[in-house]
């Protein structure tokens, strides 16, 4: 059997569960539509988080990303992780004991205000929508690549797919499609990190292999890595080559963004008691850590693996030469996000870095054997992760396993963050301000077209990227921390932010946090337009994905000065908050 | 549930969090990031501790932190009777 048949039958198989699962579990109900009913365990949410959480960013890009930038990717890895900690203490139990369904009903009732809601609906729509776009631009570049169709082909299977599950079963649905979907993505990702770290270091547990011996060398794996790439003229692995300011920045904006990311908040709705939102939490972050912890060991082994392939006698011996390039070379040489070119004609393939200071020795090296110049002319850093298995020469079904996996990523995280997109509309727009009395199937149906409406959308926008992948996810980062997340933290943590604060405080935010990131990326992401870049920002060394932060602490200031010099919140707000900071009483959810 | 004991559990609550917190910000922002170059002495697999807290120990420290937090405010609820009937 050929590879692209395996790749259809295993994804096939996969998305014929997911299917499945959606339509054995429909929901009939407005309650179990956007919050399965409160029956779902606090283990199986948990699973079903970290499938929500982890978008294809997580699972095609992040390792990538670590094997090139090393220490610096670091703020991915403590950021994303390092939310649910935030979530779990200072946001979860008390959401869950208010009772509600969407996060702008809390911050409308906590603020007494449809204003603030309407606020709130608008910070979570623009986050989920620009987020939404990432995913969809995911799937279909995943989808194109395995079934070997165009790129629009693949986007438009995936939105069809997504439509059925997120369309038809509403959150019960996708709690238990997630949860499938979860249990598909990190076998993907574990199993090929397990032959790899066996191969390199003899331990079959990546995350111990990443400080392990290498077998070849009996150096550390981190120390072979270190001594290949500065024999290639390539920047230290393990030092920091940001600014300390703006990598704590960055860090505590993904962090924020986290814990202020509506379809993320919306899961800890769904377990039956308090008590069970912390723990899910915690669960959560047990699944999502098992790819997590992984993530750095394919990173730095990947890397390895690629010094070790293109010299395999080091760099004082020859380079491979281009008849010998492995086949994955060739596999994805097709999709043009790798290249080789043999500039010096020697018919061998020298891989270094030839933008290295003109006195390194590598550059002294290359003058003397007459090199031309760097002949692995490009490498996507996205295509490691879904490479990896080629690389180490696993089995076509791991292949295929892989393939499945990226797309369960990109798809759960689409399909929560429609459902929190069309709840808001659907739920908190709707029901909430222009028709208060629509009927139960009314809204339903209205959450369903928005869903439809959101898909049809990012599908568009999909289809014709604005060309700005990594940075779409990191401003609905920087817009969830600036907006939601204070606003949410003042109304558990303080009894004298009003309703004035409030939406003071997260237009404040939304806007410098989102006007930062246009000075920089180009108004509405037009290119050229930018007045600034990020290699030069307007702020000291803060670069516009670490601005989130920023635009948090700027919604706190602003919410605390306006509530300070205007009237105290009534005592029936008071005592609201008092209730939900104790978990007696915690009954089922209402709709009013 | 009276007026006293909710705001009694509500700052041990408080106290226990920002504890937690202290930890949390002290192996991601601390360890990981800031005082990274005090750890660049102690070595392990071929980095140093700054490294490592930065790419693994602060996330398996997170684990422990919610873990913990959880199980000791399970314990809380019931001492101060403001647990879910």
């Amino acid at each position: 059997m050929d590879q692209y048949t395996l790749n259809l039958l295993v994804i096939g198989a996969s998305f014929a569960l997911y299917i499945g699962i959606a339509i054995w579990a429909r929901a009939g109900s407005t309650a179990e539509f956007y919050a399965a009913g409160r029956g779902v365990h606090p283990v199986m949410n948990g699973m079903a988080t970290a499938a929500d959480w982890m978008s294809a960013a997580s699972f095609i890009s992040m390792a990538g990303l670590i094997a090139f930038l090393g220490y610096d990717a670091s703020a991915y890895l403590m950021g994303w992780t390092g939310g649910y900690v935030l979530l779990a203490m200072m946001l979860a139990p008390y959401l869950r004991k208010f009772g509600k369904f969407t996060v702008p009903e809390f911050i409308g009732d906590r603020f007494y205000s449809s204003s603030a809601r309407m606020v709130a609906v608008l910070c979570l729509i623009v986050a989920s929508v620009t987020y939404v776009i990432g995913q969809m631009t995911g799937v279909g570049v995943a989808f194109s690549r395995f079934l070997e169709v165009e790129n629009s082909t693949g986007l438009f299977i995936g939105a069809a797919v997504v439509f059925c599950y997120a369309v038809l079963g509403g959150m019960k649905g996708i709690t238990y499609t997630q949860v499938a979907q979860y249990c598909v993505l990190i076998f993907a990702y574990t199993i090929p990190a397990i032959f790899i770290s066996l191969q390199l270091t003899g331990n079959p547990i990546p995350p111990l292999g990443l400080f392990s011996d290498h077998v070849g060398s009996g150096q550390p794996i981190l120390a072979t890595l270190e001594g290949t790439l500065a024999d290639l003229g390539f920047s230290t692995y393990t030092q920091s080559h940001d600014s300390m300011l703006n990598m704590f920045l960055f860090t505590m904006s993904l962090m924020i963004g986290t814990a202020g990311l509506p379809h993320v908040i919306v899961r800890f709705f769904t377990v039956p008691r308090v008590a069970d939102a912390r723990t899910s939490a915690g669960w959560a972050l047990v699944f999502i850590a098992l790819l997590y912890l992984t993530a750095p060991a394919v990173g730095a082994m990947a890397r390895l693996n690629i010094n070790t392939t293109m010299w395999p006698n080091g760099v004082q011996g020859e380079a491979i030469s281009e008849a010998d390039l492995p086949q994955w070379f060739a596999n994805w040489q097709v999709t043009g996000l790798l290249a080789v070119e043999d500039k010096n004609g020697d018919g061998k393939i020298q891989f270094y870095n030839d933008a290295a200071p003109a006195d390194s020795p590598i550059m002294q090296t290359a003058a003397e054997r007459g090199w031309q110049g760097n002949e692995l002319t490009t490498f996507n850093r996205d295509i490691l992760v879904l490479a990896n298995p080629e690389i180490a020469n696993l089995p076509g079904w791991v292949i295929a396993l892989v393939a499945a996996g990226g797309l369960a990523a990109a798809l759960s995280t689409a399909a929560g963050l429609l459902l929190a997109i069309s709840s808001a509309i659907s739920h908190d727009l709707i029901k909430g301000a222009i028709n208060p009395n629509i009927s139960e199937a009314g809204e339903l149906m209205a959450a369903r077209v928005a869903m439809a409406v959101a898909i049809a959308v990012a599908t568009y926008l999909g289809l014709n990227p604005p060309g700005f992948a990594a940075q779409t996810v990191a401003l609905a980062f920087g817009i969830a921390a600036a907006s939601i997340f204070p606003a949410l933290m003042m109304g558990i943590f303080s009894t004298r932010i009003n309703n004035k604060g409030a939406v003071a405080g997260m237009l404040a935010g939304l806007l410098i946090t989102v006007i930062y990131i246009f000075l920089h990326k180009g108004w509405f992401f037009i290119p050229d337009t930018n007045s600034f870049t990020d290699a030069d920002p307007l702020l000291l060394s803060i670069k516009s994905t670490s601005f989130g932060a920023i635009g948090a602490i700027i919604n706190f200031v602003v919410a605390y000065f306006v509530s300070n010099a205007t009237e105290e919140p009534p005592q029936e707000i008071k005592d609201l908050v008092e209730s939900v900071r104790v978990p007696r009483g915690a009954g089922a959810a209402t709709t009013h | 549930m009276n007026n006293g004991n909710g705001e009694a559990y509500w700052k041990a609550n408080v106290r226990l969090m920002i504890t937690l917190l202290v930890i949390w910000a002290l192996v991601s922002f601390g360890f990981g990031i800031v005082l990274r170059p005090l750890l660049a002495g102690i070595p392990i697999g071929g980095t140093d501790l700054g490294f490592w807290f930065a790419q693994q120990g602060s996330i398996l420290v997170f684990l422990v932190l919610i873990f913990f937090y959880a199980f000791r405010m399970n314990k809380m609820d019931r001492e101060y009777g403001v647990d879910e009937e």
